[in-house]
């Protein structure tokens, strides 16, 4: 009979399930990255001066810019002229409604499980879908529009809605953040717009859909979502992208402002193509998100499922600026495989009486490593500041990695930092526990993990902790027993 | 039922059980008793197949089929359950949902469709009620910071729930308070048919007053050493082990009692 750690070493090798590709006529520009190339994409999306502009600058900026080399993880060398930074549906720029979409798209989204078509839609849930660079399909947007809730793609925002895109693009990330914000602030192809007004609490749960599905090219999509006075929004992302031997960049940049007594909640189940057993292949998801909490009572909560990509590196942070306002960060990592995940969140608290919660799971099995980074950073006027910090680690067999940095720097001596951290191995008495009553090993290592990552499932919304938990399950399928 | 012929097991090298024989029949409690280290978990680990017991000759039939050719599961699925010396904790997944999902693992290894939500809640509640369980603990963790008595007390829920053919309980006993082993007992005792049977492992003669075996055997170094009814268990309480250490010496040598 195997050990526990022979059944579980490479638990977790089951086929990625998204990884068809689409056939479809697609406009892409030439690989390279120049001010040509930054042109070409502003032209294409009828963009108005000041935003080329502000991409000029970007990219100059990041030219003069150097990986960074902080990270726990080698990062293989990018080569940024070898991508293309543009690939988009042919059929059009601009769908007015769902029948002037290619079918063949249409059917891709069928097939991964987000019917676009608003009598199939899931009830209560309007869907922004990006194919590559461009937005096909927004659901339910005459309904939202009732209630004066925008919802759209990032370039129709700009088209539409400029006033807004003006006053708060770059401003919770600007260009300078890092280098991938200043890739992005280059390149952004497209992402989705949200802005909800003031008192009004959106009655569905937004959520985009991105797809990569193109050679060779990169995904930047950029995010940003405003949510006035007193109003409320729950918002979900989810991702996928075919199986291909090369790896691809995802650099997007998600900006979330929440102004006085509003709330901003903000999901991930992330499922990109991580790349296959020896770590050929998989998507480089790096990205940067950050939150405001600009007025009072301001909450910004972040969740975040992360199962996929073949690095994942990003730290989803709330800026805590008005007084007690609130930030959460809820996130499960799983690393299998060869993958990498560096991930964590920043807390700053700057306001008085502000408050921030952290937890954060930590999942690796076969060679995966798994990597909590966090900072919380308390100002010299947030009084009475508190944070709370959980991070919790499970390993499952022998060869895989879990590593905790957390750091806290604090200027005000009312502030209150809480920080525990575990490590826990499955068991093998916890497996044998559920054997022996009926349940395989594959189905007791699932329950156990679900049971594990509870805590942060709970805050998705119900459908999507349903789909997360599946997830999670298939993920660690595998060559079990 | 249960069949057990000259059973040899090892741990790490180690023999433990040296030719072991037991055989249970429907309808029947068996109480297992012996010294510390005797070799009791053993022989339920043994039976319900746990990595790392290594059994070197022998055979376990249970009804009729091989035993020990069937994965730890499927032993679980057959009919088998082993009501733990000491239960795990398994953080975040809820009892319940626990529960159902054994259930209906089992079902579907009898070819029987899932429980439908209705009928579990009457089961949950039927048994809940014949154990005096209390309902906070059933939708708690799986005995996540459950006391030592209140994990014992969900052993047997899940026995309950679960209605095995053949239940091994290991020490159910140790960790009781008196009102518990009281409802306890009078749980099993409510479970008892004449189709199925219990192994009952103890070092007390008290549980044996609740729950009255048909047999009562000793277990020493690894095998049976002596069979008898339930006198057995009074004659043990008053003399303690060491007059059956002796008869051990020769016995290793005849086979023991089936
Ligand atoms: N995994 C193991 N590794 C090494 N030795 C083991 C292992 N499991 C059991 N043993 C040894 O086997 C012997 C029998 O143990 P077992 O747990 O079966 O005793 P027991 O009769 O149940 O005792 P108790 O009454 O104390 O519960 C002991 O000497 C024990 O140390
Ligand atoms: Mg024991």
């Amino acid at each position: 009979m195997s050990t526990d750690i022979d059944i579980l070493k490479d638990v977790s090798t089951e086929e990625y399930k998204y990884g068809f590709t689409t056939d479809i006529e697609m406009d892409i520009a030439p690989k390279g990255l120049n001010e040509d190339i930054v042109r070409f994409i502003s032209q294409k999306k009828n963009e108005p001066e000041w935003l080329l502009e502000s991409r000029l600058k970007a990219l100059r900026h990041f030219l003069k810019l150097e990986m960074p080399r902080w990270q726990n993880f080698e990062l293989p060398p990018i080569d940024f002229q070898a991508i293309s930074y543009y690939a988009a549906p042919k059929k059009k720029a601009k769908y007015n409604s769902l029948d002037e979409v290619d079918p063949e798209l249409l059917a891709t989204f069928e097939k991964l499980g987000i019917p676009l078509s608003e009598q199939k839609m899931l009830s209560g849930v309007a869907v922004d879908a990006v194919f590559d660079s461009v937005s096909v399909a927004t659901t339910f947007k005459t309904k939202l529009k009732e209630l004066g809730v925008i919802f759209c793609s990032f370039s129709e925002a700009v088209q539409e809605h400029p006033e807004l895109v003006k006053k708060y693009l770059g401003t919770v990330v600007p260009y300078t953040d890092n280098i991938f914000a200043a890739l992005n602030a280059a390149v952004v192809s497209d992402g989705s717009f949200v802005y909800i007004p003031k008192g009004v609490r959106c009655p569905m749960e937004l959520s985009t859909y991105f797809r990569i599905n193109a050679q060779n090219t990169g995904q930047f999509e950029r995010t940003l979502i405003i949510a006035d006075e007193g109003s409320y929004v729950s918002y979900l992302e989810g991702c996928t992208a075919p199986m291909r031997d090369e790896n691809q960049l995802h650099a997007a940049v998600v900006e979330l402002i929440a102004l006085d007594n509003a709330e901003i909640k903000y999901s991930t189940v992330q499922n990109w193509y991580p790349g296959d057993k020896e770590g050929k292949g998989g998507i480089y998801n790096f990205v940067t998100k950050r939150g405001i909490c600009k007025g009072v009572n301001a909450k910004i909560s972040w969740t975040q499922v992360e199962t996929g990509s073949a690095i994942t590196w990003k730290y989803p942070s709330v800026i805590l600026r008005g007084d007690n306002s609130s930030g959460e960060f809820y996130s499960v990592a799983l690393t299998k495989n060869k993958q990498i995940a560096d991930t964590g969140t920043k807390m700053y608290h700057i306001g008085k009486n502000t408050r921030s919660r952290i937890i954060s799971k930590g999942i690796s099995a076969g060679h995966g490593q798994n990597s909590y980074r966090g900072l919380v950073q308390i100002g010299s006027g947030a009084e009475n500041a508190r944070n709370f910090t959980q991070c919790d680690s499970l390993l499952i067999g022998d060869e895989c990695g879990a590593h905790t940095f957390p750091y806290i720097e604090s200027k005000n001596n009312t502030a209150m930092v809480e920080h525990e951290a575990t490590t826990s191995k499955i068991g093998e008495d916890q497996i044998f526990y559920l054997n022996q009553r009926g349940i395989d090993t594959e189905k007791a290592v699932a329950l156990i993990v679900n049971g594990y990552a509870k805590e942060v499932l709970n805050q998705l919304p119900m459908e999507f902790a349903v789909e997360a938990q599946k997830l999670l399950a298939i993920s660690l399928e595998g060559s079990v027993g | 039922m249960l069949s057990i012929k000259n059973l040899k097991a090892s741990v790490e090298e180690k023999e433990i059980l040296k030719g072991l024989n037991l055989e249970v029949k429907p309808g029947e409690i068996h109480a297992i008793m012996g010294p510390n280290g005797s070799g009791k978990s053993t022989l339920a680990s043994v039976l319900t197949g746990k990595e790392n017991y290594e059994v070197t000759a022998g055979e376990v039939l249970f009804e009729g089929k091989d035993l020990l050719e069937l994965s730890p599961e499927d032993r679980a699925r057959e009919g088998i359950f082993l009501a733990f010396q000491y239960p795990v904790e398994i953080p975040g997944v809820s009892n319940i949902n626990f529960l159902k999902t054994a259930l209906n693992e089992i079902r579907a290894y009898r070819k029987q469709p899932p429980i439908e939500a209705k009928e579990f809640l009457r089961l949950l509640k039927e048994k809940q009620k014949l154990l005096e369980f209390d309902t906070t603990l059933a939708n708690r963790s799986l005995n996540e910071g459950f006391s030592g008595g209140e994990k014992k007390r969900n052993e047997i829920f899940q026995l309950a729930m679960l209605e095995p053919k053949l239940a091994i309980l290991d020490e159910t006993d140790s960790g009781l308070d008196i009102d518990a082993l009281r409802i306890v007992s009078r749980g099993v005792n409510k479970l008892r048919s004449s189709k199925n049977a219990f192994i009952i492992i103890t070092h007390y003669q008290r549980l044996l007053d609740y729950i009255v075996p048909d047999y009562v055997h000793v277990l020493y170094n690894g095998q049976i050493v002596k069979s008898g009814t339930k006198e057995l268990a009074l004659e043990l309480e008053e003399k303690g082990y060491d007059w059956l250490k002796e008869d051990a010496q020769e016995t290793t040598l005849k086979p023991s009692f089936q």
